[in-house]
């Protein structure tokens, strides 16, 4: 038998309804994608979470470096009025 | 209470408890794979196959045990009854062997439960009709995964594509039994309450078929013939041992000392 270690990772993305995005639920083992497809179906849609599966392979996902972390998202801290928060919303308008 | 049944009698009870028993008895066997799957995913993979099945088998054998009417439960019918009680096919309580022979088997198995739950969808008998349609597609799930794994097996190594042939090979000795139609079973068919098993085997065959080209595995020489008959309560060596272990808890504490679930 072949080691897991011998297969894959893929990431699984599952949409819960049509209409919003395809969110990260964990990862699965696989030889191929369509085996990853239906691991993912037996481990994160067995409870109705979802109508869409997405398998991406984990080697395929370029991430940022953590100790890049500073450089990419540290001007962003001392920059508040970047958020919309400093505006007086009309009692009017309720929550939003 | 242990009556072995003629065929000819109560056949409408006959039939469901064979439906019940091929879902129980397969359901054990992928039981069997819990904590020896070749990895996590496919140990879950399997508890799954395992579960759907046995959710079968308790509808299935709920309704025999009613349309029996002496009493008995589904609880009863599958732990209170030995190997010659059961109807289930021989294809069915085979080990699992290896992954290459639990895969056919679960390949020629689930063919053939699809098309026979897909002729029970337009059953006159509304139970049976409700409960084809849901299970139909739970089993169109095992169709796949039976039929993936097939080509996966065929189209992999050397090695790979030796075990799910001989697992074909090995087994294809039992393929006439799943299409034997009895003649209480052609009745039940007249009647409009099932599809009689030999009208399957066209479709089974289409489909097998073509998930074998895609594997590039060899269809098995031969059409086989009847070893023995289910419906005559013969089965292999193996049934036996399955239901020591399937049996065993509610056998050795009967309800009355206190084994309740």
């Amino acid at each position: 038998m072949s080691k897991t270690t011998d297969w894959d990772l893929y990431e699984v993305f599952v949409r819960s309804k049509r209409g919003l995005s395809h969110k990260h639920v964990g990862s699965v083992h696989a030889a191929d994608g369509r085996m990853a497809i239906e691991n993912a179906r037996d481990l994160y849609t067995r409870r109705s979470e979802g109508e869409s599966v997405w398998v991406i392979p984990a080697k395929q996902i370029i991430a940022s470096d953590p100790a890049e972390g500073d450089a990419l998202f540290g001007p962003a801290a001392d920059k508040v009025y970047r958020h919309p928060t400093f505006y007086d919303i009309p009692d009017e308008v309720g929550k939003m | 209470m242990n009556a072995v049944y003629k065929t000819e009698d109560n056949p409408l009870f006959q039939y469901v408890l064979g439906l019940g028993d091929d879902a129980l008895v397969l359901g054990q066997r992928w039981c069997e794979w819990l904590s020896k799957g070749p990895n996590l995913e496919l140990d879950i993979a399997s508890s799954n196959l395992a579960l759907d099945l046995l959710g079968q088998a308790e509808l299935f054998l709920g309704y025999a045990a009613e349309l029996e009417g002496s009493g008995r439960s589904a609880d009863d019918l599958a732990y209170l009854r030995d190997a010659h009680d059961f109807r289930n096919h021989w294809l069915v309580e085979q080990p699992n062997d290896d992954w290459g022979v639990t895969i056919a088997r679960m390949a020629m198995f689930s063919l053939y439960h699809y098309h026979r739950l897909e002729g029970l969808t337009r059953s006159n008998d509304k139970f049976l009709s409700d409960v084809a349609t849901k299970a139909l597609k739970e089993v169109a799930y095992h169709r796949r995964f039976a039929s993936e794994w097939t080509i996966r097996l065929g189209q992999g190594t050397k090695e790979s594509h030796g075990r799910v042939q001989k697992g074909f090979n090995d087994l294809w000795r039992f393929v006439p039994e799943l299409f034997e139609t009895i003649d209480a079973e052609q009745k039940l068919a007249d009647d409009g309450a099932i599809v009689a098993s030999g009208d399957l085997r066209f479709a089974w065959e289409h489909d097998l078929d073509q998930v074998l080209e895609q594997a590039s595995l060899v269809k098995p020489e031969g059409t086989g013939r009847l070893i023995g008959s289910r419906h005559n309560g013969h089965h292999s060596e193996h049934l036996g041992l399955l239901l020591c272990e399937l049996q065993y808890l509610q056998r050795a504490y009967p309800t009355s000392a206190g084994a309740h679930w």
